[in-house]
């Protein structure tokens, strides 16, 4: 950003922080918005955020996920265990799904379509 | 008084709703009420707030197993060997959370400052190698950091030379301590100039200076109250009002905060049935409020009170500690935003704190009111009087403010509180952050809920050089934990736009924005600061 900025222009005219303001470099002006780099999250010129790939989206996610449960404050190794209590009992959720849903939904459909055609259908033939 | 006035009550009704909605206004600048927002987040906040909370104290619940059985170092005091027989001196469990939530995150809290508290001020850094148990210094200090905490309203905490030469004269003419108190021979006569001033400054016929703002509620309360008086207070007071309160042995009854229709229920009720088993009249009834709230930002309805007082013949305690100075046409207070007359609140009570840049605190009122706690406040009797130097500060502040130091210096401080309050209100608002309190009132607290975005946010504003306090659990509700801005007329329009910016973008990474009202366009903060 050149020198023209209101920032600059606008720094001479309180001289009681000209104190402060000296300090922060004669060079160019030091406030981020004109510096054009930021700490964290990438923003764009209206300061929406804007992620360059998959990765800094999914570690944005992540540290969403830290935030809302607590575990930011946490020590690692305690963070550590959360996680792999939760990745644990989501996989368990996820396993005992994957085996027993399919089955659970084909004998649903088997019974209510027998109410509705009136036909008794035999247990054997339900296992088959 | 009460006595002659609860037998003629009881034999007529009296309709419940003694105010009216609908009274024209009397002047443009005046209001008849204050417009609080307290908007509600969506119920999900809510829900991850307690799953927070929740979380951290089962992993609090394994850290002190662990500390019990002696797996983990206990940094905590403990007794001795030889005394671990005896009734325990350091109760462990109501430790409990500050033991394992606040020592986990208390990086954001006590961070010692090296300069001036102005609009920018400088910070040590400390790092800690024990997760927060223990600190040290790098040796560096970061510079120019945006100060949004300090209670700065009108930005009299400055070092320019010139406005301060009168405070360094009198240094040079009074030293620096007083070495007695002021009712032995600590009385100095600029003592008594600055009472007539602050007497002045209210509109009232006298006042009393103290050399603290704390000890002024807490040491004058029991002096104006004691057995067989009831206390109303507000549910949200601070809490030299409480301590003053308890202190005095008066019943305490607490009303909903800024709730007219529970005040009156409550006032109805006690002059109805008196003091508590033997029925007999209270000796006084004082009603406590406080101008403007520092958690919630919201103003009081001072209006409302003071027919209310009338009506049931109560008195009223006002404690304007961060709004006088700061909000009003020409800085008086509450008591001039709403065009009262000061001579109806019965004890106005205030700190020289927040908009005077010093120390200390006043009681003003009637004279014969003043002239009692004289000679019956623990705090006037035994507490060392205030220095001479710090009374010169609030001499020159409220003589700039009134405006008899010749200039029009005070009056632009208040007008360009008054535009910053507006503008930082409204841009977040606008920003879609759910702030609470009343439109004028220039503390500003942001709501964020959730304990680890509080921690996150007070850090990353730091790394983007803004100071800024949050508050947490016990001094908020649990589930309104709030990071609370402190304007001051010393922030220019560009501080405040940096700010904005770093908001803006803390917000997004952070997800901070729950406001669900309907809001404009987001507006570019770094050009400049137009308004749209």
């Amino acid at each position: 950003m050149s020198a023209e900025c209101i920032h600059m222009r606008e720094r001479g005219v309180d001289w009681r922080y000209r104190k402060q303001r000296s300090s922060r470099g004669d060079a160019g002006c030091s406030w981020s918005c004109c510096r054009g780099d930021n700490q964290g999250v990438p923003t764009d010129r209206a300061g929406r955020m804007s992620f360059k790939n998959m990765r800094e989206y999914l570690a944005w996610l992540y540290y969403q996920y830290l935030l809302i449960t607590g575990i930011y404050v946490l020590e690692p190794w305690e963070k550590s265990i959360f996680n792999s209590v939760l990745f644990s009992a989501i996989a368990m959720v996820v396993y005992t799904s994957y085996v027993f849903v399919p089955i659970h939904v084909h004998l649903a459909l088997e019974f209510f379509s027998e109410i509705i055609d009136g036909q008794p259908e035999s247990a054997m033939a339900l296992m088959n | 008084m009460v006595q002659n006035s609860s037998t003629t009550l009881l034999s007529r009704p009296i309709p419940l709703l003694l105010i009216e909605k609908n009274v024209p206004q009397t002047d443009v600048s005046s209001r008849q009420f204050s417009h609080d927002t307290f908007e509600q987040p969506p119920m999900y906040v809510a829900v991850m707030t307690y799953l927070g909370y929740g979380i951290v104290t089962l992993f609090g619940y394994l850290r002190d197993f662990l500390r019990a059985v002696g797996l983990e170092k206990c940094h905590v005091a403990q007794e001795r060997e030889e005394q671990k027989d005896f009734t325990p001196l350091y109760q462990d469990f109501e430790n409990f959370y500050t033991r394992n939530l606040y020592m986990r995150v208390r990086d954001n809290w006590n961070r010692p400052i090296c300069s001036l508290p102005g609009p920018i001020f400088d910070l040590i850094e400390r790092v800690s190698d024990d997760y927060n148990w223990t600190f040290r210094f790098t040796g560096k200090t970061i510079h120019n950091v945006i100060n949004m905490g300090s209670y700065n309203y009108l930005g009299f905490a400055e070092n320019n030379e010139d406005f301060l030469k009168t405070v360094a004269d009198k240094l040079r003419q009074y030293g620096a301590g007083v070495c007695s108190t002021r009712q032995e021979i600590g009385n100095l006569k600029i003592h008594e100039e600055l009472e007539q001033l602050v007497a002045d400054f209210i509109g009232v016929e006298s006042s009393m200076i103290f050399g603290m703002g704390f000890a002024t509620n807490s040491m004058n309360i029991p002096a104006l109250v004691g057995k067989g008086c009831l206390i109303v207070s507000d549910e949200l007071n601070h809490t030299s009002l409480i301590l003053g309160a308890r202190l005095s042995g008066a019943t305490i009854r607490v009303f909903k905060h800024n709730n007219m229709h529970s005040l009156e229920k409550l006032l109805r009720e006690a002059v109805c049935s008196g003091q508590p088993r033997t029925h007999r009249p209270w000796k006084k009834i004082l009603i406590m409020v406080e101008g403007i709230y520092s958690m919630e930002g919201s103003v009081v309805r001072l209006p409302e009170i003071i027919a209310l007082k009338k009506k049931y013949k109560a008195y009223l305690y006002l404690d304007e500690a961060h709004s006088i100075g700061a909000v009003g046409p020409s800085g008086r207070g509450v008591t001039e935003l709403f065009n009262v007359n000061p001579a109806d609140v019965d004890v106005m009570m205030g700190t020289f704190t927040k908009s005077f840049g010093a120390a200390g605190g006043y009681i003003a009122g009637r004279k014969e009111l003043v002239e009692y706690l004289r000679s019956h406040s623990h705090s006037a009797v035994y507490a060392s009087a205030m220095s001479p130097a710090i009374t010169e500060q609030v001499m020159r502040a409220m003589k700039c403010i009134m405006g008899k130091d010749g200039t029009t210096e005070g009056i632009r401080r208040i007008r360009q509180l008054a535009e910053n309050t507006r503008y930082f209100r409204a841009k977040l608002k606008d920003m879609g952050f759910i702030i609470y309190g009343d439109d004028d009132s220039p503390v500003v607290p942001v709501l964020l809920y959730m304990p680890g975005k509080v921690v996150a946010f007070a850090r990353e504003m730091l790394k983007r050089k803004i100071g800024v306090v949050v508050v947490g659990f016990p001094a908020t509700p649990i589930t309104e934990a709030r990071a609370r801005f402190c304007l001051s007329a010393s922030h220019t329009r560009e501080i405040l736009d940096e700010v904005l910016q770093q908001m803006n973008e803390v917000g997004d990474l952070l997800c901070l924005k729950f406001s669900r009202r309907k809001r404009s366009a987001f507006p570019d903060a770094c050009k400049g600061g137009q308004l749209m």
